[in-house]
């Protein structure tokens, strides 16, 4: 590839021609906040709660012993009848719903994915001042598309170990090496006359499950 | 070109009155929206300063951090594309796709791909590109140009996109159901189903980024419906085309820009879906990646000392918002994929100012700075048109048609009341972001027999009135 090479080479020489004689530039101050919001976990944890049900996600809290029996009610209640099932998702979180399981092992195709009504996870962690919650594969996340076409995803947050504050304070815990998906309330558009709609291709409910006191 | 410079096609706009209020509602409710979440960050001075400085740095090591981004791409299953113009980047991603045996892609939202005309080229290649953001969609089956970037489909209200829908999806592929209504949710729910047959068979995708990062190789796509994550991850091979600018250099400094970003743009604390990756992963997510770097005229922009702040740019259009002149123009006037203030200062220096469209850009403003104050990396959008158009003075001169069309856009923006008197208003308020000097089109050597005020004694409506040719 000659060609591209040589693109490579000229742009990049293009590049210094141009910045050769400009001023170093300022350096970069960081004094800006590494978080708004006190140092609480309980205030934290209810910053995260606020931000999620304010951009349209359903949030629920539980102790860990009720949490099956919140998963079942959750997909019940949404008329879901199968559940996709990531590899490493605790057996115990399924383990009070009669919804027909959908291992992903092996992968199931895009078509196979969209004839199934819900998919069951948890996540990297969750970020209280934007709604945020951040899945990066990791055991009972799965790959991306599992929490992409099913129409209603459910998500465990075990609070407080995977409630962060902050943006700068989710970076450092977050590996880039592998893919995330930041997720802040269902998929929306504002497209037409800036109307908001939920849900166009993401699934169209996300329920957040808050488990605290474990 | 075909196009029609800015005061022609601004007429056209401000005649059509559905146009009109459609982006006037739209500016003035995206405005106030994202005032208010910026007003929720105490440290939002900080943080723009932070991101200015951030690109900055970027920029005057950009030859670096593009070296080192590469070398992060390659080291984690990607692999790296250089076009130094839009008929090299054409030509790759033509050739990428051909050798998957595929004749048709899905696309997400891409400004570096409308610039280069890429879904014009591969259907003249025999390959089917599918836009896929829903007003990205509108615009596509409307056989038409976006008009913002943020909703490129403003320009459309909801019994017009009805219409489109009805008409034009069977013959794309899925047809809208029986009986669709005009309401926004029925009409989110035909396009849901439209695409997703084309989201569950595609073999290949289309992209660009927000942000890639030197440091971890890693490229970021921010967005609202799900089908950036539907393009990005169920393809077997992905194709991101994206302009050297975007480049940032480490991990840490998306802590900055994702915290400005959204609230600039859709003023949300964050947007629904961000999608990052790094190379390819197993077992998640496409097989191939390639990414192609982009220049087409940036390292010309970057060349220019007071030019280049433009390349700091996110895309997040919060200049169009406040700007009294693309309220009234609409953004088809400013006759490229940017448009509103970043358009008028990206597009000349992108394209040159040899045609009358890109030379007539610097005058559709009257330099109120409202732009210069919300854009979170503090580019100063009034001293860049300033600059250029001291640019189009020299290349034109007295009589020159570049002078003419210059002096139309100018007219334009000063003879309508309503804009100056907004204008004006915007005016006092940003007082302290005025330029020096006021140049009309008669700047530097189409008016050295005048005397240009030191500091606008009076306002510029009254200083065109006795100076205009
Ligand atoms: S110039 Fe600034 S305000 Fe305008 S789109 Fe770019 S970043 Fe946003």
């Amino acid at each position: 590839m000659t060609d591209a090479v040589s693109a490579r080479e000229r742009i990049l020489a293009r590049v210094r021609a141009a910045v050769a004689n400009a001023p170093e530039a300022a350096a970069v101050a960081r004094d800006y906040r590494t978080s708004h919001t006190a140092d609480d976990p309980a205030a934290v944890l209810g910053l995260l709660h606020e931000n999620l049900a304010d951009y349209r996600a359903h949030v629920h809290r539980t102790a860990p012993d009720g949490l099956a029996a919140l998963v079942a009610e959750r997909l019940a209640e949404r008329g879901a009848r199968s559940v996709a099932v990531p590899p490493g998702l605790p057996d115990a979180w399924l383990a009070a719903t009669d919804a027909v399981r959908r291992p992903d092992e092996p992968r199931l195709s895009p078509y196979a994915l969209d004839g199934i009504d819900a998919v069951v996870t948890g996540c990297a962690l969750a970020i209280a001042e934007t709604g945020t919650i951040v899945l990066d594969g990791g055991p009972g996340q799965g790959r991306r598309a599992l929490t992409l076409v099913p129409d209603l995803h459910v998500c465990v947050v075990l609070a407080p170990e995977q409630v962060v504050a902050s943006v700068p304070l989710a970076l450092p815990r977050l590996d880039p090496g592998r893919p995330l998906t930041w997720i802040s309330g269902p998929s929306a558009t504002s497209d037409i006359e800036l109307d908001r709609v939920e849900g166009v291709h993401g699934p169209r409910t996300l329920e957040v499950i808050l488990v605290t006191g474990g | 070109m075909g196009m029609p410079s800015f005061p022609e096609a601004a007429r056209e706009a401000v005649g059509d009155t559905t146009l009109r209020a459609n982006l006037r509602h739209a500016t003035h409710t995206i405005r106030d929206k994202r005032a208010r979440a910026v007003a929720e960050l105490d440290d939002w001075a900080a943080l723009r300063e932070a991101g200015k400085r951030i690109k900055d740095d970027t920029l005057r090591h950009l030859d670096t951090y593009l070296v080192r981004l590469e070398a992060a791409v390659t080291a984690a299953g990607g692999t790296v594309h250089w076009a130094a113009d839009a008929a090299e980047a054409n030509r790759i991603v033509t050739a990428l796709v051909r050798a998957t045996g595929e004749t048709e892609v899905v696309k997400v939202k891409s400004m570096a791909t409308q610039e280069i005309g890429l879904n014009e080229h591969l259907e003249a290649e025999g390959i089917a590109a599918y836009e896929t953001d829903l007003a990205e969609l509108i615009v596509q089956l409307g056989e038409d140009r976006p008009s913002h970037i943020l909703v490129p489909a403003i320009h459309r209200n909801r019994a017009e996109i009805r219409d489109i829908f009805a008409e034009k999806m069977g013959s794309w592929g899925r047809p809208a159901p029986d009986g669709l209504s005009d309401t926004p949710a029925e009409l989110a729910e035909a396009a849901r189903l439209h695409l997703r047959e084309k989201f569950l068979r595609a073999k290949v995708g289309i992209s660009g980024a927000n942000f890639m990062v030197a440091e971890t190789g890693t490229l970021v796509v921010v967005e609202s419906e799900g089908n950036g994550r539907m393009c990005l991850t169920l393809p077997e091979t992905l194709i991101s085309v994206v302009g050297i600018e975007k480049v940032v250099p480490s991990w840490r400094d998306l802590e900055v820009f994702l915290q400005t970003l959204p609230r600039s743009s859709t003023a949300e604390r964050m947007n629904p879906y961000t999608s990052m990756w790094t190379g390819t992963t197993d077992e998640d997510g496409p097989s191939a990646f390639h990414l192609v770097l982009l220049d087409n005229g940036r390292t010309d922009a970057l060349a220019d000392e007071v030019g280049r702040q433009a390349l700091r740019c996110i895309r997040c259009s919060a200049c169009l918002n406040v700007c009294p002149v693309y309220e009234r123009a609409g953004g088809h006037a400013y006759g490229s994929v940017y448009p509103g203030p970043i358009g008028a200062i990206l597009t000349p220096q992108l394209r040159g100012t040899s045609s009358e469209i890109d030379a007539s850009l610097p005058y559709a403003s009257s330099l109120c700075g409202a732009c210069y104050e919300v854009c979170p990396v503090a580019i100063d959008i009034p001293e860049v048109l300033v600059h250029l158009r001291e640019r189009v003075a020299e290349e034109g001169g007295k009589g020159h048609r570049l002078e003419k069309a210059a002096i139309k856009a100018a007219s334009w923006v000063l003879d309508r009341p309503n804009t100056l008197a907004a204008v004006e208003r915007l005016a006092s308020a940003t007082r302290k972001v005025h330029p020096k000097r006021l140049p009309g089109p008669g700047a530097r050597q189409w008016s050295d027999h005048r005397d240009l005020p030191e500091l606008p004694a009076e306002p510029f409506r009254d200083w065109w009135r006795k100076n205009r040719p």
